[in-house]
């Protein structure tokens, strides 16, 4: 399903002495498939684009597409059920979400609040289950019970048991111990590719966006300042320092190491593997015997 | 001589809904004056620590000491007055309807004069470049904003000791790193000292001691340079070793050969400049 974001505007509490303008003029396309990086400082708006992409806010100006969906300010909206089945937003912590009996039920809730029938939602339950790496002996557990890790599973298997065609993510990982944030990266990466779904990724972290994105953008005061693949972004680094934004750990490293020795590498390189193997060729090659 | 300004003597904690131990018979010193990272995976005992510290949860086995005073039922409000908390969800420690009122709450509860508390107000704000936010409401800011008037509240308390219990991993990496800069320059200032409980590696490498934790007991103690050579081990712990360690493995593999774990990629830099280039 594609998403398309056109020039809109969002301002909270508008025409009240509150109002705060919170992005302004936002284009983004998101072609179906996309694993596309909203990065940004916090207060930058992407939590607020974010909200745009199942329509739970209503732009103040520009329209939304989202599938064959048209989303307009100042106009009525109706079937939005719909958009939002097919749009499933893994929230900030989404395991504060979490309110039912047993797991069961809490994962079957979404699903069956859109129509669809207890046992084939109990069915969907059990593969969100497996896909999120969790036992099904958990189902009949209280999810207050859980530790922290496995509570978030639980609430993201909600999600997905809607059979999203888009998942949205905001700051997933926030909080897990690092084994547990590469576990999930790892695990929306491939549902991404397994169910050939459109991922949107809110983040901090340009270690991941330079990971598992395709496309990335970046948003600074409420408006897109550049878009593109994450070689494109991360090829003028310098930029993104002015921009006061970080780059990721191995582009700082080789920019710092180019800075020391005077020798420019042919690229900007992504991962540790690929840095350190053309430094070591350069090395080898003997630059400056 | 390192003064012990927190001690726990085989502490033990058990929730109720559990089964094993949360806390396992923990014993450590926190120094006066020292920065110390408690590290270690999700559950491995490390925010039940800062609970107990804190007297929010009081231990079923062992003593825990502040400051000389044991920590007990009587003596946890003069503890407090010693100890500052910042926890990892600002949403869960937000009272105030502006964000001046959120910072003033506490300085209320301990009776500052007016002028004072407007003065400390302000000062503790600007220390989180947070001071443009004051009629704001709270829940209009995001995360990290939130984050930063959570760290001010403690601040303006100037306690003896600030816990940390992951209170940066909602921020942004500038963020993250003005918060800890700020911490740090206060350190200084005041002398104070930190406890911070945290996953993010880079930040506990910078630390002037770090305890890892794991399944509730104590599994190793040391200098950041002693911890992050224990390497694969960390992984396997749930943990990650930082950046300028994995770069300087990556080089090893390639034959590259350095004679130590290098914690900071300037000295990496330097270490392949010198050594490396300059032949």
């Amino acid at each position: 399903m594609d998403i398309s974001l056109q020039h809109i505007e969002y301002r909270y509490q508008a025409n009240t002495p509150f109002e705060q303008l919170a992005i302004e003029d936002v284009s983004i396309e998101i072609p179906s498939g996309t694993y596309m990086a909203i990065i940004g400082h916090t207060g930058s708006g992407k939590s607020t684009v974010l909200q745009h992409l199942n329509a739970l806010l209503q732009p103040t100006k520009g329209t939304v597409k989202i599938g064959d969906h048209e989303i307009k300010a100042q106009q009525k909206n109706k079937n939005l059920k719909q958009v939002r089945q097919k749009v499933g937003i893994v929230f900030q912590f989404p395991e504060h979400q979490l309110f039912e009996e047993t797991v069961e039920k809490d994962i079957i809730f979404g699903p069956m609040n859109f129509g669809i029938s207890e046992a084939e939602a109990k069915k969907r339950a059990r593969i969100a289950l497996k896909q999120v790496g969790l036992a099904e002996d958990i189902l009949e557990k209280s999810p207050f019970d859980l530790s922290g890790g496995q509570m978030r599973r639980v609430a993201i298997a909600g999600v997905l048991a809607m059979e999203p065609d888009v998942i949205v993510l905001d700051e997933p990982t926030a909080g897990l111990d690092p084994r547990g944030r590469k576990e999930i990266m790892d695990m929306f990466y491939t549902l991404h590719k397994d169910r050939k779904l459109s991922t949107i990724l809110v983040t901090h972290s340009m270690e991941d966006a330079a990971s598992y994105a395709d496309q990335i953008v970046i948003m600074q005061h409420g408006k897109v300042v550049n878009q593109g693949t994450p070689e494109e972004i991360f090829s003028s680094p310098v930029e993104l320092v002015q921009m006061g934004l970080d780059v990721p750990e191995v582009v700082r490293f080789q920019l710092k190491l180019e800075e020391k020795t005077g020798v420019k590498l042919d690229k900007i390189y992504l991962s540790i593997e690929e840095l350190s193997s053309a430094v070591t060729g350069v090395l080898n090659r003997g630059v400056r015997s | 001589m390192k003064e012990s300004i927190v001690s726990l003597k085989g502490v033990s904690f058990q929730y109720d809904t559990q089964e094993r131990y949360a806390l396992n018979n923990v014993t450590f010193d926190i120094y006066d004056g020292e920065w110390l990272a408690i590290v270690g995976h999700n559950g491995s005992g490390k925010s039940t620590m800062a609970k107990l510290l804190i007297g929010l949860q009081f231990p079923q086995a062992g003593e825990i000491t502040v400051c000389g005073m044991p920590l007990n039922e009587e003596s946890i409000w003069d503890i407090r007055t010693k100890l500052g908390m910042v926890f990892q969800n600002p949403d869960n420690q937000f009272v105030g309807t502006t964000v001046q009122d959120d910072v003033a709450f506490g300085l209320e509860n301990n009776g500052i004069p007016r002028d004072e508390m407007v003065q400390r107000v302000e000062d503790s704000l600007r220390k989180v470049k947070m001071d443009k936010f004051l009629y704001q409401e709270p829940h209009h800011l995001s995360g990290g904003q939130k984050q930063r008037v959570a760290i001010a509240g403690v601040l303006a308390l100037r306690p003896s000791i600030i816990i940390l219990d992951e209170a940066t991993s909602m921020l942004d990496p500038r963020g993250r790193e003005e918060v800890l800069e700020t911490v740090r320059l206060l350190k200084e200032e005041k002398s104070l000292t930190v406890i911070s409980i945290t996953h993010d590696l880079e930040e506990a490498a910078k630390a002037d001691r770090i305890i890892v934790m794991n399944k509730g007991e104590v599994f190793r103690e040391g200098t950041p340079e002693e911890i992050f050579s224990m390497d694969e081990q960390l992984i396997q712990l749930g943990l990650d070793i930082p950046f300028s360690v994995k770069m300087s493995k990556a080089f090893r593999q390639k034959g590259i050969d350095f004679s130590k774990h290098y914690l900071s990629e300037e000295e990496l830099v330097t270490e392949l400049w010198t050594s490396r280039f300059s032949i």
